[in-house]
């Protein structure tokens, strides 16, 4: 766990970083600091690892402060993950992986050994392992980048902004990746970022920061969106606060009908006005309108198993139909979520 | 030397102007003509040399190479090695010299020309400019800062580069040096030292203000930052 | 065409003669001398401009005296400086000439040692720092590695100066190959300025392609990029 006791950061020109911060980062979870440029989040961040130290207050790491330790062997024990990746240019990949692990004395073979382990874990090819960073995308330096704050298994975690540098798509492979490591290693992540939807995203807890380094609220992503605290972060979280709110809401609970599947073929009357059509292998060919048997109508699906009530109304808007499909993980129809059902979860959502 | 030897200050009273070849003031003209005359072929042959690296990419490997080359020889035996082309003249000094001011000025011309950004390319080709326009309104006015610094290197070292001239009775000033060294005497070394240094800041200084002068905005931006 | 003639006429008469070849005035013996005095000298110069220029770059204090020493040491005649040290020292040793040398050689080594360290991308840095390293470990493990190439830049333009002001040193009594040069057209013997002229422009070219080698060994290839992208 990490502690910040009532910490402030002050420069000898006057100016106030951060004001009296006090907030826990628990232990195997992934604490955000978000907010706007010149928030202080980065500071906040540099202040544990003493890449600045704090003017007043204390910053403890599981209870002990970290003004008493030496910064190079407290910064040894902090993996640290920063925007451009910051690889060394003059060392191969798997030697920059193996960077902590060589300044802590391992021995080279054991070292290369874990940063080779590490470079498969992080998503690499192994192949990479003898090139240069500058061979590299961005995303996989940024991988590297990771791999390297991991290499000495240290039990905390400091990104700052590590994903703002790549493109979009890439960065949401690399969002989902760090959550799918998380899930495996448990450390304890303190995560930096100006965009409120990677917080919301990657965050167990989202501290949102305002300018002049002032902490304006701490609570879970779900509690963030239903409760902003005040104007300010209700105006930091922006646009359909509501609809992102369902990303946290299990679609496991929503109602299926399995009654409304056709195979191929058949053209059966129905007095429903919308028919799912599906192949020999249950996999969804389209949706028939019972006013017009003839026509095949696009639809959307959600995973089953594992999707949220955002992706299950994403799949249902997609569809004139108004229904979403559920299908398990062969692409496989289980059942459709009707309009009705959805109305209903969605009610719930609403008042929990 | 009955009483004693002159001052600096009477030393050059007295051989400022002797009307003879080697007077100070003649020296300081030859000088001037020997490294200006290099700085001035040296910027016009690297302009047109530059252009062409850049339009014909394969170009500038084999060219950088070769002045690369050029610029690692030593002038001494490079003018020795003239002297049988082109005599005792102030032209055996003048080549040699060309030839290193364009060593640097080749890729300074290439580097501003890159510096241009390719969106401003691009809409300069948009907006219509025919390819010598966009280049002489367009290309060369942004390429000039990085030129201009390339000019400054290429001007003050050819003015100290001169003087070694004098070892083939060539070097404007440096002629000072070798009369000093033949009949031991230090004031005519000082006053050496002291004009060539004293000319290389004055061009310096031409050039700085050339610069200011053909590239308003960069100053412009540097107050904005500031 | 006659001159082209005329110089490999002096170029046979030079190499061809047994005596070029023996002795304290030999051919080897010169080339020693000028490898001995061009490297003392460049060693010195490299003792003092490296750490100076690693302090600078790495703490950034004292810019404006590598930025003054960079420009002042492009201005000042070669010549002037050695002939004032040589009436103000005497010659009876090297080093009145050797001292020259050096101080016109510090120069380039420092500006581009400075603008290397300078240089290093500051995330670079703080990476390092992040990661555990100590002040010393990441200048010599992560500065300057990356500054290399600039480094020895400035190293190689230090040897094209100093190789070619110790020929002008000659004029000045020191020994190397510019006493055939100033000897030669001291006493009118063409073949020995012409032979001693194309030993030194050599020599240069030598010193030049040594750099090249000296840096593809040293600089990493990730730094120099030579490596394609496969």
């Amino acid at each position: 766990m990490i502690t910040f006791d009532s910490v402030s950061k002050r420069y000898p020109d006057g100016t106030v970083a951060v004001d009296a911060l006090s907030l826990e980062a628990p232990t195997g979870e992934i604490t955000v600091l978000v907010g706007p440029s010149g928030c202080g989040k980065t500071t906040s961040l540099r202040m544990i690892n003493r890449m600045i130290d704090a003017s007043e207050g204390e910053i403890l790491l599981d209870g002990v402060p970290v003004r008493g330790i030496d910064p190079p062997t407290l910064r040894r024990g902090i993996g640290y993950v920063i925007q451009q990746a910051g690889l060394f240019p003059h060392r191969r990949i798997i030697d920059n992986i193996a960077t902590v692990p060589y300044l802590l004395g391992w021995d080279r073979k054991k070292a290369r050994a874990t940063a080779m382990e590490l470079l498969e874990r992080v998503g690499l090819d192994p192949a990479l392992a003898q090139r240069y960073p500058f061979q590299l995308s961005g995303g996989q330096q940024q991988r590297v980048g990771v791999a390297r704050a991991l290499a000495a298994d240290p039990p905390v975690l400091l990104m700052d902004e590590p994903f703002s540098a790549v493109d979009p798509i890439v960065r949401t492979n690399l969002q989902d990746e760090l959550l799918r490591l998380q899930s495996e290693l448990n450390k304890t992540i303190v995560f930096v970022t100006h965009d409120i939807d990677e917080a919301i995203k990657l965050g167990d807890r989202v501290a949102v920061l305002r300018v002049g380094g002032r902490l304006a609220q701490v609570a879970d992503p779900k509690t963030l969106l239903s409760e902003p605290a005040d104007d300010f972060v209700r105006e930091f979280l922006g646009q359909d606060r509501g609809i992102r709110r369902l990303r946290f809401i299990s679609a496991d609970g929503l109602r299926l009908r399995t009654d409304l599947t056709v195979p191929e073929g058949s053209d059966g009357g129905t007095s429903e006005p919308w028919l799912l059509v599906v192949d020999a292998d249950d996999r969804p060919l389209g949706w028939r309108p019972g006013a017009e048997p003839g026509r095949l109508e696009p639809f959307g699906t959600y995973a089953h198993r594992g999707d949220t009530m955002r992706a299950a109304l994403d799949a249902a808007l997609l569809s004139p139909s108004g229904c979403a499909v559920a299908v398990d993980e062969q692409g496989k129809v289980v059942g459709v979520a009707t309009r009705q059902a959805l109305d209903e979860a969605l009610t719930e959502a609403a008042d929990g | 030397m009955g009483d004693g030897p002159p001052s600096i200050w009477e030393w050059i009273g007295r051989n400022w102007d002797t009307g003879r070849a080697d007077s100070i003031r003649n020296l300081l003209t030859d000088h001037l003509t020997m490294s200006l005359v290099p700085i001035v072929i040296a910027l016009l042959l690297a302009l047109p040399l530059g252009l062409a690296c850049v339009r014909w990419r394969w170009l500038y490997q084999p060219t950088s190479g070769f002045m690369n080359v050029v610029y690692a020889l030593p002038s001494l035996p490079v003018f020795m090695l003239l002297i049988s082309v082109t005599g005792l003249s102030q032209t055996t000094v003048i080549i040699p010299l060309t030839f290193y001011g364009m060593a640097v000025l080749i890729p300074a011309v290439v580097d501003g020309l890159g510096s241009v950004p390719d969106h401003v390319r691009q809409s300069a080709v948009a907006m219509g400019f025919t390819p010598l326009r966009r280049l002489l309104a367009v290309e060369l006015p942004i390429a000039a800062p990085v030129v201009l610094a390339g000019m400054r290197v290429v001007a003050v070292s050819s003015i100290s580069l001169v003087s070694v001239g004098a070892l083939i009775g060539q070097g404007g000033l440096g002629g000072l040096f070798t009369r000093a060294y033949q009949n031991p005497f230090m004031p005519p070394v000082i006053v050496g030292i002291v004009l060539i240094v004293l000319l290389a800041v004055v061009a310096d200084g031409l050039l700085v203000l050339a610069q200011r002068l053909l590239t308003p905005w960069v100053r412009a931006r540097k107050g904005q930052a500031a | 065409m006659n001159w082209l003639i005329s110089f490999l006429d002096w170029l046979r008469e030079f190499f061809g003669d047994p005596e070029n070849w023996t002795g304290s005035d030999g051919i080897p013996m010169r080339l020693l001398e000028h490898l001995e005095f061009s490297a003392l000298a460049l060693v010195l110069a490299v003792l003092i401009a490296v750490p100076l220029g690693l302090l600078v770059g790495h703490t950034g204090r004292g810019e404006l005296l590598v930025v003054v020493s960079a420009n002042l040491a492009r201005a000042l005649p070669t010549l002037g400086l050695l002939v004032m040290f040589v009436l103000l020292l005497g010659a009876s040793s090297i080093w009145p000439v050797i001292i020259p040398l050096v101080l016109l050689s510090v120069p380039p080594i420092l500006v581009n040692t400075y603008e290397g360290v300078k240089g290093v991308d500051p995330e670079l840095r703080d990476a390092a720092y992040g990661m555990g390293l100590r002040g010393e470990q990441v200048l010599w493990r992560v500065l300057v590695p990356v500054a290399l190439p600039l480094i020895l830049l400035g190293c190689r333009l230090s040897a094209i100066q100093v190789v070619a002001t110790t020929t002008v040193a000659a004029y000045t009594g020191l020994g190397g190959l510019g006493r055939y040069v100033i000897d030669g057209f001291a006493t009118k013997d063409y073949a020995s300025v012409v032979g001693g002229s194309v030993l030194i422009v050599l020599f240069a070219l030598v010193v030049q392609v040594l750099f090249a080698l000296v840096q593809r060994v040293t600089v990493s290839p990730g730094v120099s990029r030579r490596l394609k992208v496969r």
